[in-house]
């Protein structure tokens, strides 16, 4: 195993020639050159300490909404003074250190990486002798029970982090409920058929994200309203009727080609709109999954698995979009019970 | 200044009298004629002239893609050499040939943006023209691309609009981005309001449409109101690099702090001069 | 300090320097009894070169890190609950925001210096990473983590990990709309995780995503646990530094058992110092010139809104490329859903990383059976599969991250992200192979030229006609030092098989791990050039002269050789 020590060291075929002859530096020999130098150093300093003084003035005296070739003129200052000056001060040691300080090169020997023999020795005894003494050799029923109660130590570490957060929940629903309104987010205008054209694309919300309370609050804001929205934004396309290719029992999803789709990624979760008018596919920014939304959503390229989720539409008395029930396919990134809760959704329909 | 007849009198064989009276007469005739002449054609003959020249110069240019009539000339396949015009609408036409895109050079995934190859006039007419085929999007007035009008809160819903119908093409300052097989979503910054607004109502190729219905001409306004806000602000902290996101911000940590830094270092264990001597 | 042995010798407390640090040190000494540890370690000698300093880079962009974090924490606020934006960042008037989203915009529009500060604080942890990515590149391929420096080496994989786990946390503290997406993305990384997943995804947002606790919960990772670990962590990598000392490359005058320098005090602890003023000094120059992802043109995290050109910071492109590229697998067993097309890159990949970096110095010793303990560099071109192995890695990583960027480089280059796509599934199993064959090869030729220097001489460009008319161009020897330089690397083991059944036929203990060790071992070694034996040298030097065995002249405008062995030109 060790026939590299063996090899090693024999036949070495050029001799170490050691350390060669010191050359100087012209600071060296020359007080001149030194001194010459020595200025240039001290001269860094001096603007290093005029340029920290003027990140003070750039401080004081400009505005907050002046501009310096494009860019904030605050920043640019800020920035260029107080880099400037640290450069400037690193720059000066370091030549320091180059130029004048002494640069003979020194030998220090390396000591082995392990103790000495004795060393070792001395502290296994000490372990041994540590360990004798203790007994543990000798008491295994100490020793066992000590490692239950160690074991069961960590029980309270665990548990206390119980409350992290609540059990999972509500990965099967979103908002969506039956006779709910699709509609155009941002603005919370409901949507008519003709409002679309063949090739029109609208980025909706359900009409539950723009209502208020009684008081006049909103049913849903903050978090709340984020964490919806993680799960119930929709995009609402419109296709000539002819291209599209319905599954069984999706026949009467759409209304007249205007079929609406969850906006989540099955991947991880993006909102997706890249859509082509044309082709009909939905591209997501993110790590490009694609879609096909004339064939139920079917994935046509990328790491996305599951389908985009279709909600099945309808129209209300006075002719808006609605929703006729929640997604009956889940929303968003799988997750391991996901096969599990389908099945229940799928019963429950 | 007291005016002397009698020095007028005095010049009036001067070698300049002539021309001068001769300038006079002109000046004076066409005076009297643009101040009493019958009024311009109507409108109406206006436009028919205007489509009339449209659908020679679409005869020439375009006919050989999108048919004598507009109709369309599909392939065999079941695709297109040029789809049907009918019913796309002034603005549709205003849009394509006024940002160069039409007439296709050659044929590829995505007609890119190119010089114009017509002028301003021509495209008019050819507008018109496509126009009278049949009902579709006129070309957008100033309730669309007046964006100084927009006060802030508009621009703020104009940037609420744009980050969630627009960003996911086009990028958070509309930079653009990449879509499937050799398409794209173009940079949007240097484009005119009224092109922005042409392309919104059509839906140009890949691009989806928006209908007035969905996001309204005032809304629209306010979302080309924030593009352009954000162009004319300031890059505050420094060179954006395209404004193409991390991607970049990789590529400056690297070469420019790596590197640099490597440079320092390089530097510092440098032998510098030596002498011969001592 | 040298003393002339002129004049009297004095002893150091009675000259003035020694009587104004007297007062001080004996101070200090009294109640801390340092001298005996600052007595080994004042003058500590370090070796010089520029590949050393990469480390260095590191170190100073996390002082300034703690410098710029520490100014951003009076300000920044780490809360998700909603409020409206009246700042002076018009475009967001009236817009509901976080309190984080809303503290980042004043630090970067109202409080002065706070965007310089911003900028300064990414720039850094971009350096940060970087430089660790750099030195742990450099000390793979230079083999300084054989023994005795393995645990430093496993000490400097968790600095690595835990680094780029501290710049996730700190870039999506803004809460703005392109680090809420990647926390998204890491929302469905955890649900993939079989079996647990939505549990963990529960406990960690406290709720569902996006919930109230994220943002509060990185930060006290950001600015409390991941600092306190790695500054522990820093610090036993340095105590580990100083013990062993630095390992340095062969040369004139070193030896596996020596250190040859400059001193702590002054020479290095000037360079040093003055390095951490230019790092500082960088950072704070590029946050003057370049600007970083800028959040107020995002807008605040909205789980309906999304920009192209999403991608986390570089250091997490190697994964987000992975995911890109992953096949769409997905199966249901047990009533389960295993999400292999997020699990196996997202998780699987950086375990992969972290994993076989951790273990390499074990595996390669157990291929070499190497025990001895290793103070010299190596060149990478002496170790010509371990130089291959790890640019194969590299490649690997590399078409990992340039996947990252697959929209950018569609964008760019107008090509099809689809293609781009198929070209880097492929790749990222090809790619490394065809690295790694080159490579090796690229090295063992290398070797051969070095080997042709040290027995033949360089080439003069001095051209000499024989007597018969045919032209050759006279070698000089390489001096001395460079040939010795260029032989200062460990021999070839021999690869002989040991024999696998002894004399009365029994067969030899370890059975098959002693067969593939040694089939690893050939492969490890094949091909790589021996350096050349003594007699090799000698028999070279007679015929090193001219064709009637003269010793080679040198004119007289000849200037030497440069340290590779290259002729000098005036």
């Amino acid at each position: 195993m060790s026939d590299l020590e063996v090899r090693s060291g024999h036949d070495e075929p050029i001799p170490n020639p050691g350390l060669q002859e010191h050359q100087y530096r012209p600071q060296d020999v020359d007080p001149k050159q030194a001194r010459r130098t020595e200025r240039q150093i001290s001269a860094m300093f001096l603007v290093a300490a005029v340029l920290f003084v003027g990140f003070c003035a750039v401080y004081v005296f400009v505005d907050a909404d002046e501009t310096f070739l494009g860019w904030s003129a605050q920043n640019f200052g800020f920035g260029f003074t107080l880099g400037g000056a640290l450069l400037l001060i690193g720059i000066g040691i370091i030549q320091w250190a180059k130029k004048l300080m002494g640069d003979h090169e020194i030998v220090e020997m390396r000591h082995s990486a392990a103790s000495s023999a004795e060393d070792r020795t001395a502290v296994l005894a000490d372990i041994n002798a540590g360990l004798d003494e203790s007994g543990i050799g000798r008491r295994p029923m100490i020793v066992r029970s000590l490692g239950v109660a160690l074991g069961a130590l960590g029980l309270p570490a665990l548990f206390v982090l119980r409350d992290m957060g609540p059990l999972p929940y509500g990965h099967r629903n979103t908002v969506w409920k039956k006779g709910m309104r699709v509609v155009v987010d941002v603005t919370g205008e409901p949507i008519k058929p003709s409002d679309l054209r063949v090739g029109d694309l609208v980025n909706a919300e359900p009409a539950a994200f723009f209502e208020t309370d009684d008081e006049g609050k909103p049913l849903f804001h903050g978090t709340e309203l984020l964490q919806a929205k993680s799960k119930a934004a929709v995009i609402v396309v419109r296709m000539r009727p002819e291209s599209i290719r319905p599954a069984k029992g999706r026949e009467n999803w759409g209304i007249d080609g205007i079929l609406a789709y969850s906006k989540i990624c099955t991947h991880v979760g993006c909102p997706i709109s890249l859509w082509e008018q044309q082709t009909h596919h939905l591209l997501c920014p993110c790590h490009q999954s694609t879609f096909d939304l004339a064939d139920n959503g079917k994935v046509v390229f990328g790491p996305a698995h599951r389908p985009l989720p279709q909600l099945p539409l309808a129209l209300d008395s006075e002719g808006y979009l609605i929703a006729t029930r929640d997604f009956p396919e889940i929303v968003a990134p799988s997750y391991p019970r996901l096969a599990h809760d389908q099945k229940k959704l799928d019963e429950q329909a | 200044m007291r005016f002397s007849v009698r020095k007028l009198s005095t010049r009036r064989r001067h070698r300049f009298a002539g021309p001068l009276v001769l300038l006079l007469g002109l000046v004076l005739a066409g005076g009297v004629y643009a101040a009493l002449a019958p009024s311009p054609a109507t409108a109406e003959q206006d436009t028919a002239r205007e489509v009339e020249a449209g659908r020679q110069l679409f005869e020439i240019g375009c006919a050989s893609c999108h048919g004598l009539n507009a109709e369309g000339i599909e392939t065999q396949r079941g695709g297109n050499f040029g789809p049907s015009l009918i019913g796309v609408g002034a603005a549709a036409v205003d849009f394509q040939v006024g940002t160069g895109r039409m007439p296709m050079a050659q044929t590829a995934p995505q007609a890119p943006r190119k010089k114009v190859a017509y002028d301003a006039e021509e495209i008019k007419q050819l507008a018109a023209f496509v126009a009278s085929l049949g009902p579709g999007p006129a070309i957008p007035g100033d309730d669309y691309t007046d964006i100084d009008s927009a006060s802030i809160e508009d621009v703020r819903e104009g940037g609420e609009i744009f980050r969630t119908n627009c960003t996911a093409c086009h990028n958070s300052v509309g930079a653009g981005g990449a879509m499937p097989n050799g398409k794209f979503a173009p940079d949007i910054r240097d484009v005119s309001p009224k092109h922005i607004a042409e392309a919104m109502i059509t839906g140009p190729q890949q691009m989806p449409g928006f209908s007035d219905d969905i996001i309204t001409p005032e809304e629209k306004r306010n979302v080309i109101a924030y593009v352009k806000t954000l162009k004319d602000s300031p890059s505050y902290g420094g060179l954006g690099g395209g404004s193409l996101g991390p991607v970049v911000d990789g590529v400056f940590a690297w070469f420019i702090g790596i590197g640099g830094l490597v440079v320092v270092a390089v530097w510092i264990g440098a032998h510098g001069t030596r002498v011969k001597k001592k | 300090m040298s003393t002339s042995t002129d004049t009297e010798y004095t002893p150091i407390e009675n000259t003035p320097a020694g009587r104004k640090l007297g007062g001080p040190v004996g101070w200090l000494d009294d109640r801390l009894g340092l001298a005996g540890a600052a007595k080994k370690n004042l003058r500590k000698v370090f070796p010089e070169h520029w590949s050393f300093m990469l480390g260095e880079i590191a170190l100073w962009s996390f002082v300034v890190l703690l410098i710029s974090g520490v100014f951003l924490t009076l300000w920044f606020q780490p809360s998700m609950s909603e409020v409206e934006y009246h700042g002076p960042y018009t475009p967001l008037n009236g817009l509901e925001m976080s309190q984080a989203y809303q503290s980042t915009l004043k630090i970067s529009f109202e409080i002065r210096g706070g965007l310089l500060i911003r900028q300064v604080h990414h720039w850094a942890a971009a350096l940060f990473v970087a430089a660790m990515l750099a030195h742990m590149l450099r000390v793979f391929f230079t083999g300084a983590y054989r023994k005795p420096r393995e645990i430093n080496w496993l000490i400097g994989v968790g600095l690595l990990s835990m680094g780029m786990v501290e710049g996730f946390a700190g870039y999506s503290l803004p809460d703005d709309l392109l680090s809420g997406t990647g926390l998204r993305f890491v929302d469905g990384l955890i649900r993939s995780i079989p079996i647990v997943g939505s549990y963990i995804e529960f406990f960690l947002f406290g709720g569902e995503f996006p919930g109230n606790e994220i943002i509060p919960r990185l930060y006290m990772a950001h600015i409390l646990l991941l600092p306190a670990l790695l500054l522990g962590l820093i610090g036993a990598h340095m105590l580990l530094l100083v013990y062993h000392k630095h390992t340095q490359w062969p040369g004139p005058g070193r030896t596996n058992d020596n250190v040859v320098g400059y001193p702590m005090l002054p020479v290095y602890a000037a360079k040093a110092g003055g390095f951490f003023f230019v790092v500082f000094g960088f950072t704070a120059l590029m946050g003057a010139f370049l600007q970083i992802n800028p959040v107020w043109a995002y807008g605040p995290y909205n789980p309906s809104e999304v920009t192209a050109g999403s991608q986390p910071d570089w250091y997490m492109g190697f994964s987000e490329g992975l995911v890109r590229i992953m096949p769409n697998w997905e199966s249901t067993f047990f009533g389960l859903t295993w999400s292999w097309n997020v699990f196996i890159p997202g998780v699987g990949g950086l375990g992969l990383i972290f994993t076989s970096l951790a273990l390499w110095p074990f595996i390669e010793r157990w291929i070499t059976g190497d025990q001895r303990e290793h103070h010299l560099l190596e060149r990478p071109r002496n170790a010509p599969t371990r130089t291959a192995l790890g640019v194969a890695a590299m490649t690997a990583y590399g078409v990992g991250w340039a996947a990252g960027g697959n929209d950018i480089i569609a964008t760019k280059f107008h090509s099809d992200i689809f293609t781009i796509t198929w070209i880097f599934r492929f790749g990222f199993f090809i790619f490394p192979v065809i690295a790694f064959i080159v490579t090796r090869r690229i090295c063992i030729g290398l070797q051969r030229a070095d080997a042709n220097r040290i027995l033949h001489g360089y080439e003069t460009g001095v051209l000499e006609r024989s007597p018969e008319g045919g032209y050759s161009e006279r070698h000089a020897p390489l001096p001395v030092t460079t040939q010795y330089t260029l032989t200062a690397h460990d021999r070839l083991p021999a690869l002989e098989a040991p024999p696998e059944t002894d004399a009365n036929g029994v067969a030899a203990p370890g059975g098959r791990k002693a067969k593939l060790r040694q089939r690893l071992r050939e492969f490890y070694f094949a091909n790589a050039l021996d350096k050349p034996t003594t007699h090799d040298v000698e028999h070279a030097l007679e015929h090193l002269g001219d064709h009637d065995g003269h010793p080679v002249e040198l004119g007289d405008d000849f200037q030497g050789v440069s340290e590779a062995g290259i002729p000098r030109v005036h």
